[in-house]
């Protein structure tokens, strides 16, 4: 008799643990070829609130450490990817439907995003703040700064780098993040956060639900914890209600169109300006 | 009192020359509005009628934004960027001939000192179009991309706090980036505005390019929806920021929100103290704290609270209270009846929540809107005068033991705007700047303002920033934010 599969269990990620949903709910996930693959967590409410908590928590620590540390453990996590790339192209396959070489390029992509904005970390106050020469005996400077907790809806396809290219750029300018991945092509975001969970990432700097983006948005749009919002995998409509109840407390609402862009990375953070006299 | 009084010396009004009315300013001309509404503006410090404004209703706007969409087009976007710049510096050096004349119509607009309205209000504003002026053929150096585009059409309402210096604020920077503007001033100070729109026609600028149309908050809202503006800029209160957020959720418009503030000025025991007492009286009683970053919650480390609080006593006595047009008039008049009747109400509060009321000795003149100099102390953080904004000369004085204690208080907000440090020691201060979360951070200073220098709150102080390279890029349209 052929050996029987070991398969996993794909649970969320929060506060660096993987917890089932609070609510006990799971959803099918087939693949491409309509066979069951797994049953991930259908997150609620209050998986995301707990989320917020981890993230709240664990931002001031990563917004403090020094861009140079955030730079190597964003390059870190391609390393980690790397060395695990064939689990993921095969995921991809599997879900998406793709052929070995679309899936091994998408992975490539996805590593090389990490690289390219592990690189943007000690950069950013270099390129994008300024010594301002005012009117006046004043040393004056404005550089970035992060906005806190960021929440992402990742696109569905393609089903990795959908989910790098949002996370890597919020991660890189020093925010924490809550991930809600795409309903229907989950899994690689889950497999993301096994990755990340040995990359040197501090625990709730990322936390990764699965579950409905329906569900969840407007609850994600009504929380005061959460600072910032990229709208990748929301519809229009979807995006423009959450952007009505998202003015409570004035997040920041985006979407972006280009890949590996430094205003994915500025978009969540803020510009601070210092004056101090010059004088004996 | 003893010792030496001072004379009054006031400043002449022979140099204001305020019409009687006033028409909205739509296509370079000005013209009555269709429905022939008007509304009064007063001089709050005597309540004597200044003159009567044309009040634009949804009609007007729409003539307003369609004169601003075709000198868009046809003029202003297709006009090599060095001849925009020149308009610019222009319209800087007529504002700077008729400095005085603008000071003066100010003052008598929005109750400010004239010390103020002179040295502050009017010079910045012209900075700010000079300034901007030389933005206008170097946008590809913004740091936007190769290949910067202005947004549009751009409706912009602004505050009654610093009129003319808002209104620079506004359209300097969005003409430098090849914008087009309908303006919108305050219904209490509608008047430099108005003067605003004569320079442009001194300065030849295109009919069209800018708009100032005149009215209350149901004129704003129907600037704000109006189907053909690209972008919204606006400054005044979280509230209205708020549900301009919401009026646009579900367009394209974009929006840059300057709003309120409940700024931490934290004073460190290693402080020079007297330096310190000049910064908090200047943090909250300029512009009789008319000012959404103004200092307005102060925060003591404790072991020297006893004597900050004896030398601020000691100096606030000694603030001049009074006729605005008089050059030695510290704290003028507070903008409108309405604005003294909230100031009133938020600081009653801070009696009743059981905080100490302490203003210097002071007669209040009998017209007009007056509100004395005041600081409460033993204000505890959950007092609505520690939360909300008062806008007024109100200080309250809360306290600190350590500077983690101090940092912790100071952000305990939902504002964000700005924030004042006191130390000798540089790197306390700059351990800080880095913890307090606000957008401007004044060590060892304070309300302190500059063309070049961004200015713009975290938190629900706002979106985006005013000012400098950061402010510029609100008026550009950057290539990688989705096309909606």
């Amino acid at each position: 008799m052929s050996r029987i599969d070991v398969n996993k269990t794909y649970k969320l990620f929060i506060g660096g643990a993987f917890p089932r949903s609070e609510s006990g709910r799971v959803y099918e996930i087939k693949g491409a070829n309509k066979k069951f693959i797994a049953n991930p967590s259908l997150a609620s409410r209050k998986d995301l609130r707990d989320a917020v908590v981890a993230a709240k928590s664990a931002h001031p620590g990563w917004a403090n450490a020094t861009a140079f540390n955030r730079g190597q453990i964003l390059y870190r996590i391609a390393e980690i990817m790397e060395g695990r790339s064939e689990q993921f192209v095969d995921e991809i396959c599997a879900l998406e439907g793709v052929t070995n070489k679309v899936a091994k390029s998408q992975v490539e992509a996805a590593i090389d995003t990490w690289v390219w904005y592990s690189g943007w970390c000690d950069k950013l106050s270099s390129v994008t703040g300024s010594l301002n020469q005012v009117s006046g005996p004043f040393y004056n400077f404005t550089s970035p700064e992060s906005l806190g907790v960021v929440a992402i809806f990742a696109e569905s396809k393609p089903s990795l780098l959908g989910v790098v290219r949002t996370l890597a750029p919020v991660l890189a300018g020093g925010n924490s993040a809550v991930l809600i991945a795409s309903e229907n092509y989950p899994l690689p975001a889950i497999t993301l956060s096994e990755a990340l969970a040995t990359s040197d990432v501090p625990s709730g700097v990322v936390n990764i639900l699965t579950g409905k983006s329906a569900e969840l948005a407007p609850w994600v749009g009504s929380h005061m914890e959460i600072d910032g919002v990229d709208v990748a995998g929301l519809s229009k409509k979807q995006e423009e209600e959450l952007k009505l109840v998202g003015a409570d407390n004035l997040k920041r609402i985006f979407r972006f169109n280009l890949d590996n862009h430094p205003e994915r990375i500025l978009s969540f953070m803020e510009q601070k300006t210092v004056w101090h006299p010059i004088g004996i | 009192m003893s010792g030496f009084e001072y004379a009054s010396a006031p400043e002449s009004k022979a140099i204001a020359n305020i019409a009687s009315s006033y028409g909205l300013f739509i296509n370079g001309k000005f013209v009555e509005p269709k429905k022939g509404k008007s509304f009064t503006t007063i001089n709050p410090a005597t309540e004597e009628l200044l003159s009567k404004i044309a009040y634009a209703d949804k009609l007007d706007i729409d003539l307003a934004v369609k004169s601003a969409r075709t000198a868009f087009t046809k003029v202003w976007s297709k006009m090599p960027a060095k001849e925009r710049g020149k308009y610019l510096y222009r319209i800087a050096r007529i504002m700077q001939e008729r400095a005085r004349e603008f000071a003066v119509v100010e003052t008598l607009d929005n109750g400010k000192p004239i010390r103020e309205s002179r040295d502050t209000d009017i010079p910045l504003a012209a900075a700010h179009f000079f300034y901007h002026a030389g933005w206008a053929d170097k946008l590809e150096y913004a740091g936007v991309g190769s290949k910067p585009k202005p947004v549009g059409v751009v409706g912009q309402i602004i505050p009654w706090n610093f009129p003319l210096l808002m209104l620079a604020w506004k359209i300097a920077p969005a003409l430098a980036a090849g914008n087009t503007v309908v303006l919108k001033p305050a219904e209490t100070t509608p008047l430099t505005a108005l003067l605003f729109a004569q320079v442009c026609q001194q300065a030849g600028l295109p009919d069209g390019v800018v708009n100032i149309v005149t009215g209350d908050g149901i004129t704003g809202a129907a600037l704000v929806n109006h189907p053909d503006i690209n972008k919204i800029a606006f400054t005044g209160s979280t509230e209205v920021g708020k549900a301009i957020a919401r009026s646009i959720s579900a367009t394209k418009k974009s929006a840059t929100l300057e709003l309120g503030g409940k700024a931490a000025n934290l004073v460190f025991d290693d402080a020079a103290i007297d330096e310190a007492v000049e910064g908090i009286v200047n943090g909250i009683f300029f512009n009789q704290g008319h000012v959404c970053c103004a200092g307005s919650r102060l925060l003591l480390q404790e072991n020297i609270a006893d004597e900050v609080l004896e030398k601020l006593k000691k100096r606030m006595s000694l603030i001049r209270v009074g006729d605005p047009m008089d050059k030695n008039t510290d704290l003028g008049a507070i903008n409108s009846k309405e604005q003294l009747n909230r100031i009133h109400e938020i600081s009653n509060t801070g009696d009743t929540e059981g905080a100490n009321r302490w203003s210097p000795e002071c007669k209040l003149p009998s017209k007009g809107f007056w509100y004395p100099p005041t600081i409460f102390t033993g204000v505890s953080q959950s007092h609505r005068i520690a939360r909300e904004e008062i806008f007024g000369p109100v200080l309250s004085v809360l306290t600190f033991r350590t500077p983690a204690e101090g940092i912790e208080k100071a952000n305990n907000t939902m504002y964000g705007l700005s924030a004042g440090i006191w130390s000798d020691k540089g790197s306390k201060v700059l351990w800080a700047a880095k913890q307090l979360k606000a957008g401007v951070i004044w060590s060892n200073t304070f309300n302190k303002f500059d063309p070049a220098s961004p200015f713009g709150g975290y938190k629900e102080s706002g979106w985006g920033r005013e000012g400098g390279r950061h402010g510029l890029a609100g008026y550009l349209t950057s290539d990688a934010k989705a096309a909606k």
